[in-house]
């Protein structure tokens, strides 16, 4: 080992100190604590109980820490180094930022879909560039879309379901398998006509209003991604409409959403749309005009 | 007025002010959806250049919506001093870009030139400064305003604290609080964004922080921020309350879209004289943000940037102790980047101080956007170069209510570090105090919650 040859004498408290903090032996820097093979690598960041561990280390009172993050999911008793956050904060936040955003920019795997028997139209943006930027082209299928659902769809179902990636693809790969089987048997088995069910690529909700129009549906129920938050990047709606027309007011839409495993999950979702889409089919109508029939 | 010019040999001619306003902007993704954007670069700098050469009587007799249809025209162009107004209206914008920067012109003289100034001058000269500009230009002016204590003095940077929680549950909302203090947060103002807005919600949220602010002497503002006849009906029902909040656009037709008038913010200016909490003057706090206009169909065919100018020129008719673009909350349709982001947040930053507003930012981004923590980091430290009146602060930059991110608690503290700026005065002895703060840096106890809990308190 080199030894330095300066004449200068080395402070190292501040180091000594560190290392002591941190429970390193002094001489040889080896931790005290946890060597490297003591690494579980299946400790997952993500992992929301993880999360819920106070980083801080010798709170004054850690028993009045633990009420708090029992609270609250907002990122407290996290402590510091310097005025920065901690290297596992810091990791924690970009992993749950990277899962959202990959949720954004990936698409459905063609897998999925092929499980599910989908075919695949695409609305009138051309990319996700386009996508993000123009919510007006998102809300329309492309000329193309609108013929292939025209020739290759039953008409004038009772129900027409769609599946779609708004901004969480991983939202849709996550439910849509759980979900639609469940749907389709439901509402059959109460003697409904159930479409041809199919995919929209870069559709923003609205879309289903176009797509009513061209098949004559009665109901009409989109799946789509929700936007992702740090907490999921799984939640997907369903948004359904009684005679659904290009134009008509949001308020018509009747919504289910935050469909994902620690939310509504899949199935209970599943479930629970059957009985929704029978009422709405009863009542003749969606959203607030549903509301006020029901009060 | 010339509407044209030559660049590089083509010929470039608009049709009004409005579209070389429009034109001139910089690149956003809102004036693209809005159909009104520059369709090259070079038309873009051609529309800078015929901006430049424009009057700015020009600006003043041509506002985006006309003084006869809409309150907040009608607003800002009564409130211009003719006085100063006559000595300037045959200065061009690039005139009034270069007194701006000039070393001759002080403070004071920026502060009186902002009462002569319409919105769409200020949007104008805006559109003509580089991001360098922007933040020099800002740093030149200081806009204090008082409540309880002091915003917006020379050397100092102070944080609005959000400790929103998904539910409004009290407890979760008081240990984010307490560990947003710990950092040396909050002396703007402690601000929570309900989830549900009822009067009754908004009076339970504001009489836990004003027990919390007496029992522990904070020297800070507080406001829950419902709607505004919510927040009003809440204090008429006794809550205890600074300040009353609102979010507001460039148009009275934005302003009705948010369920408001000018007449609604004259009704709180009274109740909050009868029954607020703060010695004043300045009581109210606004919201802004590029875009919100277009998305209320309320932008009358004008540039977000104008548009953002003139909610500016609006809040000023109200002597605001603070006003904050939420600069990228909206969403890539609007802001579509990073690059997008801190622009807008540089010249929202500007526009406000240009106006006479103690300006600040929610510098923040959606998951949506092309952005990460790195731009928010980058656009932080360059708004506190700029002089920033506030930044925000949320738990380790998640705020779980809202779903999106802003600054953490932590990057206050290490902005004031880097840029040798300091908390509010009064608050900062109370971090003092707390054994929070020494010498303007976070001390070893800092980040613990837990020393405002039952048996903390000092020692």
């Amino acid at each position: 080992m080199k030894e330095s040859n300066s004449n200068f004498l080395k402070n190292l408290d501040s180091f000594y100190q560190f290392s002591k903090d941190r429970g390193y032996n002094k001489e040889n820097s080896i931790s005290g604590k946890a060597g490297f093979h003591d690494i579980d690598i299946r400790e997952d960041l993500t992992d929301p109980e993880l999360k819920r561990r106070p980083l801080l280390d010798h709170p004054q009172d850690p028993h009045a820490l633990e009420r708090m993050l029992r609270a609250t999911t907002a990122r407290i008793g996290v402590g510091k180094a310097g005025p920065r956050l901690l290297t596992r904060t810091l990791l924690t936040l970009r992993a749950d930022h990277a899962g959202a955003r990959d949720a954004v920019m990936t698409d459905v795997p063609q897998e999925v879909l092929d499980r599910l028997g989908l075919f695949t139209v695409q609305t009138r943006c051309h990319d996700k560039y386009e996508y993000l930027t123009r919510p007006d082209l998102g809300r329309k299928l492309s000329d193309e879309g609108a013929r292939i659902v025209a020739e290759r769809c039953r008409k004038d179902p009772d129900v027409q379901l769609i599946a779609a990636d708004g901004l969480s693809s991983t939202s849709i790969t996550a439910n849509i398998e759980k979900v639609l089987p469940i749907l389709t048997d439901g509402l059959e088995s109460r003697g409904l006509t159930v479409g041809t069910p199919f995919f929209v690529r870069y559709s923003r909700v609205a879309a289903e209003d176009h797509i009513s129009e061209i098949l004559g549906a009665k109901v009409v129920c989109i799946f789509i991604g929700e936007r992702p938050g740090l907490a999921t990047a799984e939640s997907m709606s369903a948004y359904i409409a009684y005679q659904a027309r290009v134009g008509m007011p949001e308020a018509r839409r009747t919504v289910v959403s935050n469909i994902h495993k620690n939310g509504i999950t899949a199935v209970e979702a599943g479930a629970y749309i059957v009985d929704l889409i029978s009422e709405i089919l009863e009542k003749k109508a969606s959203g607030v005009e549903l509301r006020a029939h029901t009060f | 007025m010339k509407l044209e010019t030559v660049l590089t040999g083509h010929h470039f001619a608009f049709k009004s002010v409005k579209e070389v306003l429009a034109k001139a902007n910089e690149k956003k993704s809102g004036d693209t959806l809005a159909g009104i954007a520059a369709s090259s670069d070079l038309e873009r700098i051609a529309a800078k250049e015929v901006l430049s050469q424009m009057y700015l009587s020009d600006l003043r007799e041509h506002p985006v919506v006309p003084y006869e249809e809409d309150e907040v025209t009608r607003i800002n162009q009564d409130s211009i001093d003719e006085e100063v107004y006559r000595v300037i209206r045959g200065w061009t914008v690039a005139d009034l870009r270069e007194f701006i920067l000039d070393y001759h012109t002080a403070e004071e003289d920026l502060h009186t030139l902002s009462r002569a100034l319409t919105s769409e001058m200020v949007a104008a000269v805006c559109k003509l400064m580089s991001n360098m500009d922007l933040v020099y230009a800002a740093s030149k002016i200081r806009v204090p305003a008082v409540c309880n204590t002091t915003i917006g003095l020379r050397g100092t940077m102070a944080t609005r604290l959000q400790p929103n929680h998904p539910t409004d549950d009290l407890e979760g909302i008081t240990a984010s609080l307490f560990e947003g203090l710990s950092y040396g947060c909050g002396d703007a103002l402690i601000g929570l964004n309900p989830v549900s807005d009822t009067s009754a919600r908004l009076g339970e949220i504001l009489k836990r922080f004003d027990d919390i602010r007496s029992r522990f002497e904070i020297p800070t503002q507080i406001c829950v921020l419902g709607h505004i006849t919510t927040q009003i009906e809440a204090i008429r029902g006794g809550a205890p309350a600074d300040m009353i909040f609102q979010s507001i656009a460039g148009s009275e037709k934005g302003n009705r879209a948010f369920g408001f008038s000018a007449e609604t913010i004259r009704e709180a200016q009274q109740l909050l004289a009868e029954k607020g909490k703060a010695k004043g003057p300045n009581v109210f706090y606004f919201e802004t943000g590029q875009g919100s206009e277009l998305s209320s169909d309320a932008h009358f065919d004008a540039d977000q940037v104008t548009m953002e100018a003139r909610c500016y020129g609006f809040a000023r008719e109200f002597h605001p102790f603070m006003v904050n673009t939420v600069v990228g909350f909206i969403g890539p349709e609007y802001l579509y980047d990073s690059r997008q982001v801190i622009r807008a947040g540089l010249e929202d930053h500007f526009m406000g101080k240009l106006t006479g507003l103690p300006m600040g930012c929610d510098c923040c981004y959606t998951n949506h956007m092309q952005a990460d923590q790195n731009d928010i980091e980058n656009l932080s430290m360059l708004l506190g170069a700029a002089g920033v009146n506030y930044i925000l602060g949320v738990p380790a930059s998640d705020d779980v209510m809202l779903n999106y991110q802003s600054n953490s608690y932590h990057d206050a503290a290490a902005v004031r570090e880097i840029l040798g700026l300091r908390p509010i005065r009064e608050f900062e002895r109370w971090l003092e105090k707390m054994g929070i703060m020494e010498n303007g840096r976070l001390t070893d106890r800092a980040g613990d919650p837990t020393i405002f809990t039952a048996k903390g308190g000092r020692g």
